[in-house]
């Protein structure tokens, strides 16, 4: 039997690709600013949250989706903020997909939204693949990791725009080296911009605010979303 | 592990390739796999296999093409192989760039089809 090739060119993640596209279009017709948190378990990423939307809740219109495999204890948490929160229990899916998203905005009005926060799956290997429409990403690495978390991830790491070292009120506990995760971080993704945070002190947290300030008015005076702006 | 999320939207792209040529009967699956895409090779032949059971291509085969990764040098201007998947700058002038040209690759290159 003979065969014959057919050429196709298509991209696997295609559908969860034009479903991003459609909700970047969203949340820039709105004018929304939308950030994505990646991290592994337990590096602080709703310690943060909930920190980060009290602090912008002052000024801003703040919302969040969170993703997690199951329970809804992070939406309770984050609701100390904002009562604008909404879990998305996946199940056993170990990430967030653009079709998540769309689904758990459908009744929203963007329009009375500034600030959008997706908090994702505790995981460093698997949301990287996946496009959830989202301005900037930010990538939680905690003083209590290892240093060379980085190089051991560099596809997550190299996939966001903003990494964030939290709990650098253990740094010094941990004997965390800032000076080689900044080093590492470099490697993986030249240029990134890094701030260092304790959400328990509140330590850097005013920094990461002032640089979301600034970003909204960026989004919002630029026609074209710059997803790597960073 | 989200290589079974992966392989079930490549089936889906494919079908969806096929029937929009008429319907093919395909024996072969050729993906380009960049080695910066964040999915592993063995995973997703394994989960390939499984989420094709029920499907038109099952029994079909998976041949995966692993695309190395490539960075543009903005000092040499030309595209070059990094020193390393964690330490992206030129191997020559060792300047560090974030401009990746190849390997993020999940891509369906083309399909061998019964003639």
């Amino acid at each position: 039997m003979t065969t014959r090739m057919v050429e196709v060119r298509a991209k696997v993640l295609k559908q969860n690709d034009v479903l991003a596209h459609a909700l970047r279009e969203r949340f820039h017709e709105n004018g929304t600013c939308v950030v994505g948190l990646v991290s592994s378990p337990g590096s602080g990423k709703t310690a943060f949250l909930e920190k980060l939307l009290g602090s912008l809740a002052r000024e801003y219109r703040v919302a969040a989706l969170v993703g997690d495999l199951a329970t809804e204890n992070d939406a309770a948490r984050l609701q100390r903020a904002t009562p604008n929160v909404k879990q998305i229990t996946t199940g056993t899916i170990c990430h967030l997909d653009a079709q998540m998203i769309q689904k758990a905005l459908e009744s929203w009005d963007l329009g009375a939204v500034d600030f959008l926060f997706i908090e994702n799956v505790g995981n460093l290997v698997c949301p990287s693949s996946y496009d959830l429409g989202e301005e900037l990403r930010f990538v939680l690495l905690s003083a209590t990791e290892g240093e060379d978390k980085p190089l051991k991830y560099p596809t997550i790491f190299n996939s966001s725009d903003v990494a964030i070292i939290t709990k650098m009120d253990l740094a010094e506990a941990a004997e965390f080296d800032v000076a080689a995760v900044r080093r590492n971080i470099e490697g993986v993704r030249p240029g990134m911009r890094t701030f260092e945070v304790s959400s328990k002190t509140g330590l850097g947290m005013e920094n990461v605010v002032e640089f979301l300030r600034g970003q909204l008015s960026i989004s919002r005076e630029a026609t074209e979303v710059n997803v790597h702006t960073a | 592990m989200h290589e079974l999320s992966i392989a079930m939207a490549m089936i889906d792209e494919i079908i969806e390739q096929s029937e929009s040529r008429g319907g093919l009967d395909v024996e072969a699956v050729n993906l380009r796999l960049g080695v910066f895409s964040g999915v592993d090779k063995d995973a997703l032949l394994f989960a390939y296999e499984l989420a094709c059971e029920g499907t038109p291509l099952e029994g079909s085969r998976l041949l995966i093409e692993t695309i190395p990764l490539v960075i543009y040098c903005p000092s040499c201007k030309r595209e070059r192989a990094p020193v390393s998947a964690y330490q992206l700058c030129c191997p020559d002038c060792l300047v560090p760039t974030p401009d990746i040209v190849t390997g993020r690759e999940i891509e369906v290159a083309s399909l061998e089809v019964a003639a």
